[in-house]
């Protein structure tokens, strides 16, 4: 067989290539875009990762693509108006949004709820925490690739959603809390409904804490995976869960109580020493079962009376500023109320707890794997309403 | 069934072994979609499933693929568009070649040869070229990453699913799959033969080793890496729409039911059921159903595991292989080659 010369050149030319390839092996970095439209950034946000095969080499995460101004809105509405926008804030566990809210307006005015409505108030409170976090203990485990529990999930989050309706008449936008008190009392029987509702989480807390919890590729693909140093964590501005699984024993409705009533109850702030995903999902879990306690406690003691104080039907702040943060779902969320003495307020900065948290991600995803991003932003758990407001 | 098949001619013969093939292939997938995807999920997810259509949502899966043919065969502007096209294709094929060498009764068989399980697990490889062409074809990073994931995986089990196998063949004497559905049929269990010797008994390990790896090469979570669903989106599914989503689709629920009557036939003794005689004529009309009711059996296992376990990671599922697996089918031939020399 005779080889042509083209043949042959052909072949010089190839064993050039080969040599230079493996002279000079060079790998080209991608960017990877993980969102607006992503399944699992529940929401729209976006990470723009550079990846060195599957590493992460660099990750922004890029927010604003839900951004409804908030902020601004609130100035051409009177205060009992603003409720309603800020009801969609953290849209799983509404009523938490309104308390620090109506709290600044109800220092700035001087007022103070009636005992029943303030322990009514801490009740709903505590109840949207629960439907809040029920839905990540399902949804972390579909982070990592078991579909099952987000079901179970869904299923008693409802017990939960219910006795929110029944009391407010909105599953998930409330808009119950009112300057000076609630909106209505409680329904008859309400009670003990709640009672077996709670009794009912507790039970999807253990079958969480059997299905997912204790499963060795659950803790295989979290324990170790996004690690946050506790003073890391704290110069971010990390709150809530997210600090309390970094071992910051840190949780302002023991620390600095206003206007809930959680100090009268018996209850424990829950820690974790090892900051990653692992423990963020522990110290949520335990979380949960204490919200159950707090509820089951405050339902006992439950004083008689009014449920609202004397408000003026016309509500007109006068001029001052306020600041209150409580402990939402999420972390710390805190409203800082500027008012000029009008019907609305001159001014409202919202502090939400998922803007903090998610701030922390570039420092967080900086070498992790690709399956690993989503595990991390699945556990710091936040929720897009809560971050771009 | 052959003296039946030799008075036909040629083109007759084919299209008799077409038509069941296409049987095998569809009735088994349609079962299994139905059964497990549709009702046993749903059910183990605490909701109804599909009602509507036809009695118990049975028809279901009909409007699903009537669904499918009415979507438009997008293809993305910068992808390889034949590569692109042609990838479902190649996946489907290596089902079809699977079955060819199955067994479903004494003589119900496509081609019988001696090379049976050798020539079945060197054809599921090709679907990994089919899975490799879409993610590459495809022209979108979720879909390359998927297809590089599942390259890597499906390779790196296929080795603890080929040294699986080698036991069963060690303890049959042969590769043929009807001589050892036979082997199974006609064995002992220390001198008690009632209920033949299937395999699952002497080759625990490797029946363990086989659905584990298995469950990777149908790349079902807990490996779903490839396809992960919160993270690539679907993998190197990602792009397909219409019609060859629906390849995509009936390739892993059929590729699901032959790997699991492949494993049936290693393990579970194929289409025989004790108390008969393995030459009765009865066996080539109940043979088929039997290895359908042990499919049946073994990719609700598969399910039951897809449905409850979260996915491992990348790294970790090749640690699992080549560190556990591996070295784990490599003891299992050593032993049960020491145990067949000296028993």
């Amino acid at each position: 067989m005779t080889v042509t010369e083209r043949q042959q050149l052909s072949y010089i030319a190839a064993q050039a290539a080969d040599a230079r390839v493996n002279l000079e092996i060079e790998t080209e970095g991608m960017t990877l875009n993980i969102g607006p439209q992503h399944p699992a950034t529940h929401g729209t946000l976006r990470i723009v990762a550079k990846l060195d095969g599957e590493q992460v080499v660099a990750a922004d995460p890029v927010m604003g693509y839900m951004h409804r101004g908030y902020e601004k809105l609130a100035e051409v509405r009177t205060y009992p108006q603003v409720t309603t926008l800020i009801n969609r804030i953290d849209w799983l566990g509404s009523f938490a949004n309104e308390v620090p809210f109506i709290l600044a307006a109800e220092r700035l005015m001087e007022v103070e709820a009636p005992p029943r409505a303030q322990w009514i108030r801490t009740i709903l409170f505590e109840l949207s925490r629960i439907a809040n976090i029920t839905l990540f203990l399902g949804d972390m485990a579909v982070q990592v690739g078991a579909i099952t529990p987000v079901f179970f999930a869904f299923r008693d989050r409802e017990h939960v959603l219910n006795q929110i309706e029944a009391a407010t008449g909105g599953r998930f936008h409330p808009n119950f809390d009112r300057i000076g008190g609630l909106k209505d009392d409680l329904p008859a029987g309400w009670i003990a409904e709640t009672r077996r509702a709670m009794r009912k989480i507790r039970n999807f807390c253990d079958e969480i804490e059997e299905l997912v919890e204790g499963n060795e590729i659950f803790q295989a693909r979290t324990r170790g995976i996004g690690v946050i140093p506790p003073d890391v964590g704290l110069s971010y501005g990390l709150s809530g869960a997210n600090i309390r699984a970094s071992g910051v024993d840190w949780d302002v409705r023991r620390d600095s109580p206003c206007g809930l009533v959680h100090d009268q109850v018996d209850w424990k702030v829950w820690t974790h020493p090892d900051g990653d995903s692992f423990a963020r999902f522990w110290v949520r879990l335990q979380e949960t079962r204490e919200a159950t306690k707090i509820v089951d406690q405050l339902l006992d003691g439950i004083p008689p009376g009014p449920i609202m104080a004397k408000v003026p039907v016309i509500i007109k702040v006068p001029a001052g500023e306020a600041y209150v943060e409580t402990e939402n779902p999420l972390g710390v969320m805190g409203y800082y109320v500027v008012s000029k003495g009008d019907l609305n307020p001159f001014r409202v900065k919202i502090r939400s707890a998922s803007f903090s948290n998610v701030s922390i991600t570039p420092w967080l995803l900086k070498g992790v794997y690709v399956p690993d991003i989503i595990t991390i932003l699945g556990s710091l758990y936040f929720i897009l309403g809560d971050i771009d407001r | 069934m052959i003296s039946l098949l030799a008075e036909l001619s040629y083109w007759q013969v084919t299209s008799i072994r077409l038509a069941a093939g296409l049987v095998a292939v569809l009735l088994v997938a349609g079962t299994l979609v139905y059964a497990h995807l549709f009702k046993m999920v749903s059910f183990m997810q605490s909701r109804l499933g599909p009602m509507e259509a036809g009695p118990y949502g049975s028809l279901q899966l009909l409007a699903e693929i009537g669904k499918f043919l009415q979507k438009e065969d997008i293809v993305p502007r910068r992808a390889d568009r034949f590569v692109f096209k042609a990838a479902p294709f190649v996946v489907l094929t290596s089902t079809f070649l699977l079955l060819v060498v199955l067994p479903g009764g004494p003589d119900a068989w496509f081609i019988t040869t001696d090379l049976g399980i050798y020539l079945a697990m060197a054809v599921s490889s090709v679907s990994v070229i089919g899975i490799l062409m879409a993610g590459w074809g495809s022209a979108s990073k979720y879909s390359l990453l998927g297809g590089l994931r599942a390259t890597g995986q499906l390779i790196a089990y296929e080795l603890p699913l080929l040294l699986a196998v080698v036991g069963v063949v060690i303890q049959a004497e042969t590769m043929n799959l009807q001589e050892i559905v036979l082997a199974q049929a006609n064995g002992e269990i220390f001198g008690w033969g009632l209920i033949g010797n299937p395999f699952i008994l002497t080759q625990f390990a490797g029946f363990v080793i086989f659905m584990i790896a298995m469950q990777a090469e149908l790349t079902q979570t807990p490996f779903d890496m490839p396809v992960a669903e919160s993270e690539l989106v679907t993998g190197y599914m990602t792009e397909y729409s219409g019609l060859r989503f629906l390849l995509f689709f009936i390739g892993e629920f059929a590729t699901a039911g032959v790997f699991s009557a492949i494993a049936a036939v290693l393990f579970l003794g194929g289409w025989y059921v004790p108390g008969l005689d393995p030459a009765d004529n009865l066996f080539n009309v109940l043979g088929p159903l039997v290895l359908m009711g042990k499919v049946v059996v073994l990719t609700f296992l598969v399910f039951w595991i897809r449905f409850t376990f979260p996915r491992f990671r990348e790294d970790q599922l090749q640690r699992l292989a080549w560190k556990f697996l591996v070295p784990l089918a490599l003891a299992n031939i050593v032993v049960t080659g020491v145990l067949k020399v000296v028993v």
